[in-house]
């Protein structure tokens, strides 16, 4: 099936099983392999991209579902104000360690930011707690996110 | 990869001046550090002048520096090129990081296991460094006739001091690569207070390009004409492939091709090896997804093989069986422990069990491989690259030098990534099926078709005596194995404290036959004997009525430095207690140990200590435990002794900070085996740690003057026990059994 598919503010065109999840379709057909596979079950978060502005998880979205709407993913959030503010943090708290999941974390965050500019360390939990880091680098990611919105570091959470 | 650490026997005293470590992988994931001398022979590069095997120069002053080993997030493609660069002496804005080729001649030791790079590298690639350095002074001495004692480099410049005459890197590369590379041996290192770059924090030099989304992970490769596979293997361990619908899955939409390998059975133990290829059926098509899709119509007929057996019930059946019988083989026995028990004031004994465990890399194992006129080239998300070039060779029967190995950024290893299962099969599916092919297996897979960290029991007895001084202890430790030893990492050695501290003493085990792979898992064996151990030494504190943390100080004793008596993979490294007391009363100190008494109720801390991989490690954890046995852990304070620098300050706090967390992963998830088969498949079953579980976890450091060891690991072991003895602080409940179960911590 024929689809245009609107990413990153780039009208792409598609010939697909509607089926297909929109994950396979950015990675192997549209060669954006900065959205990344980690369960196939939407339960680790690495596939986060953003759908209309809300976060999403590609690996469980049929492609067919998200034709005409708005796709960002790690390749163009970047050139979003609070997706580039978001990155610059992440790089300035030196959060990566393998990487793999920051894809996910970078667009989870963004969106957490966008609707909500000040967020309390449970509104991080709530928003990130879909993201799985194998790593461990939450302190961090909590820590970048904080920066992102202009926060102390202080994590609330201890008493 | 992971495996215990050996220094040769000569490193005793220190890593020698003049000598290198080198090391090579011993049957089982151990490692044996021995010497060698980098290499320095010059390779061919576009990037300028070439200095040697790592470092080239171009005109403009940009020196580029090989990253030698694999980056699995352990930060060492950013941590090896800082040794580099701070001993050729260059501004690290000059400086652009390359992924060496897995290339053995060259750059040997390249692997990514048991927190080696530190150790094993920290002097060898200063000297590289140092040595490219002295090729510039030689150089430039020669450009302006005057003797090269008059010359000082900074900065990527020589300057001739009399006149303040400059010439920098760039200018002088052509020249200096004409000439012949001092030996490093005897080139001079900087005095480390000199240090412009050891001991700054370095952000990860990849971090950039993985914020934009850059295709950097072995699973983003693209190889034009690639096709994409997957490959469905039995899942009871070591089954085989009777027969599978092979034609008709050809017929369906995107599909190339599907066929079935037979794996090889050739390798001796083959049941627990992952290094070998395995029975399977492939199905190439044109993208991922379709491959998938196909899969869901493939039949195969299995013969299940004897592991089906095999399950957590007949293990622990037999484990119960086995722990009142004469153990199998005694790891140590010293003194006479039943003497000492039969004359103790109090007897402890008490049975601890830890689960299998999966590696779960968020990149689930992939290969990329190319094969064409008798030659393979593979993209390998790999911890282990020369192990890939040795199994597909014995596999397939393609010369090891016509195997050429990309190392691409891994997304997590944790062991996972030694083995070379992934990269035969993808190597013998593109093979057979005369394309290239990207290999991706779907996280059932992964979970599935893991190598486990070995479950294990074990049986402790300890006698006090009136002061509540231990007099007699005795474990006996029941574990996968075959008839008399223990499977890989299912291991115990004769120095696990407290061995060496009390006078009888003995440590015995018995082995479970098994088909389940077993392996090295972050922190092998420390995983799992941390928290049996040093759980039970704090049932010895509070028997004794003893502040656990002074109670472990007292059996330290005064500071001295004791022998290793452990010779598996040759002589290990000495145990100095001084080091270990010296974290402990650290992070007594930085914890507020010592008012823990005025903690609400319901919340409490425990502490463990633990040395492993070279590193001494103490931790205080704080939990809460709820009435209905929710836990919270509240916080984690880290002290830590690696010796006297800390390479790349930001990386060592990070991996740190990701080995307690994933330690407080590890003990509150496990694998389960039913009929000869991994139960979980996916992040539902097999939890990991998420945010709203993590606390915050606090890093010390306590500089020592040893040689600098490494980082991956030796965090992760004591934050288990540290965990546990603080839910027992907290409400009373002794976690003897990993996982840990909140509901069993409900108090009525």
């Amino acid at each position: 099936m024929k689809l245009t598919l609107k990413v990153n503010g780039e009208g792409r065109s598609v010939d697909v099983d509607p089926r297909t999840p929109l994950l396979w379709v950015l990675r192997d057909e549209l060669e954006l392999k900065g959205t990344k596979f980690g369960c196939g079950m939407s339960l680790c978060g690495a596939c986060t991209v953003h759908v209309d502005g809300a976060p999403t998880r590609a690996c469980v979205t049929p492609v067919s579902a998200v034709a005409e709407r708005a796709i960002t993913t790690i390749e163009g959030i970047g050139a979003t104000p609070m997706g580039s503010k978001v990155q610059a943090a992440w790089l300035d708290v030196d959060v990566v360690q393998c990487g793999y999941c920051q894809a996910g974390q970078v667009m989870s965050a963004a969106a957490l930011l966008s609707r909500n500019a000040t967020p309390t360390d449970a509104d991080i939990d709530t928003a990130m707690a879909g993201n799985l880091c194998r790593c461990g680098t939450y302190t961090r990611i909590r820590a970048a996110i904080k920066r992102a919105a202009g926060l102390p570091a202080t994590d609330t959470r201890e008493g | 990869m992971g495996a215990n650490v050996v220094p040769d026997v000569a490193t005793k005293s220190g890593v020698s001046r003049r000598a290198f470590l080198r090391a090579s992988a011993l049957v089982g994931g151990g490692l044996l550090l021995e010497f060698h001398a980098p290499n320095l022979r010059a390779a061919a590069s576009a990037a300028g002048a070439t200095l040697n095997a790592y470092i080239s120069v171009a005109p403009d002053g940009i020196v580029t520096i090989a990253a030698k080993n694999p980056e699995i997030g352990q930060g060492v493609k950013t941590m090896l090129p800082m040794l580099i660069a701070e001993e050729f002496d260059v501004d690290w804005k000059s400086v652009r990081i390359e992924q060496a080729l897995a290339d053995g001649a060259k750059y040997a030791p390249q692997f990514a296991g048991g927190s080696t790079a530190a150790p094993l590298n920290w002097e060898p690639l200063r000297r590289v460094g140092a040595a490219a350095r002295e090729m510039m002074l030689r150089a430039a001495a020669a450009d302006w006739g005057v003797p090269a004692s008059e010359l000082r480099t900074a900065a990527g410049a020589v300057v001739h001091v009399p006149s303040g005459r400059k010439l920098g890197y760039g200018e002088l590369g052509a020249a200096a690569a004409k000439i012949a590379p001092p030996d490093p041996a005897a080139v001079r290192l900087k005095d480390p207070k000199d240090f412009t770059i050891i001991g700054r924090s370095v952000p990860g030099v990849d971090s950039p390009l993985v914020v934009q989304g850059k295709p950097l992970f072995g699973i983003d490769v693209t190889v034009p004409g690639m096709k994409y596979a997957v490959y469905a293997k039995c899942p009871v361990f070591g089954g085989t492939v009777v027969n599978a619908n092979v034609d008709a899955l050809k017929s369906l939409p995107g599909v190339h091709d599907a066929f079935i390998l037979r794996g090889d059975a050739t390798v001796a133990g083959s049941t627990g090896s992952l290094d070998r290829l395995v029975d399977g059926v492939a199905i190439v098509a044109d993208t991922w997804w379709l491959a998938e899709q196909a899969r869901e119509q493939l039949e195969v007929e299995w013969d299940e093989g004897d592991a089906v057996h095999d399950s957590d019930a007949r293990f622990a059946a037999e484990a119960a069986r086995l722990r009142d019988e004469t153990p199998a083989a005694y790891i140590v026995k010293n003194g006479d422990v039943d003497a000492a028990l039969a004359s103790a004031t109090q007897v402890l004994e008490a049975d601890y069990q830890y689960p299998f465990l999966a590696h779960a890399t968020l990149e689930p194992q992939n290969c990329t491989a190319s094969y064409a006129g008798g030659k393979l080239e593979i993209w390998a998300p790999t911890q282990n690259p020369e192990s890939n070039r040795t199994v597909i060779s014995r596999t397939l029967g393609i010369a090891p030098q016509d195997i050429t190995i990309h190392l691409t950024r891994c997304g997590g290893g944790f062991g996972r990534r030694g083995a070379s299962d992934y990269a035969v099969e993808a190597a013998a599916i593109a093979k057979h099926a005369g394309v290239p092919v990207k290999l991706v297996w779907n996280r059932a897979d992964d979970i599935q078709h893991d190598f486990y960290r070995p479950a294990g029991f074990h049986h402790f007895k300890a006698g006090l005596d009136r002061s509540g001084a231990v007099v007699a202890f005795r474990d006996h430790f029941v574990t996968p194995g075959s008839g008399d030893g223990p499977a890989s990492s299912a291991y115990a050695g004769p120095d696990e404290f407290p061995s060496r501290f009390v006078a009888n003493l003995e440590f015995a085990a018995s082995f479970i036959p098994s088909g389940v792979p077993t392996g090295p898992l972050r922190a092998p064996e420390s995983n799992g004997l941390a928290f049996a151990f040093q759980s039970f030494v704090d049932e010895l504190a509070h028997a004794a009525g003893r502040d656990p943390l002074q109670y472990r100080l007292d059996l330290l004793g005064e500071p001295r430095v004791l022998d290793s008596t452990d010779d598996r993979y040759g002589p290990q490294p000495d145990f100095d207690t001084g080091r270990m007391r010296g974290v402990l009363e650290l992070v007594r100190e930085k914890s507020g140990w010592q008012s823990r008494q005025k903690l609400p109720a319901g919340t409490g801390m425990g502490t463990a200590f633990y040395y492993s991989h070279m590193g001494y490690f103490a931790e205080v954890v704080q939990a809460t435990v709820a009435a209905d046995g929710s836990l919270k852990v509240d916080k984690v304070w880290i002290a830590a002794d690696v010796g006297s620098h800390i390479i790349n300050p930001t990386g060592a706090e990070n991996q740190v900070q990701g080995a307690a967390l994933d330690g407080i992963g590890q003990a509150l998830t496990r694998i389960n085996i039913e009929n000869g088969r991994a139960v979980q498949s996916n992040f539902h079953d097999f939890p990991l740690l998420r945010i709203n579980q993590a606390p915050p976890v606090e890093v010390h450091f306590r500089r020592t003057d040893n040689p600098p060891t490494g980082l991956g690991e030796p965090a992760l072991p004591p934050v288990i026990p540290a965990l546990c003895n603080a839910i027992y602080a907290a409400c009373g409940n002794r976690v003897r059994r990993l996982p840990i179960e909140p509901q069993t911590l409900a108090r009525a």
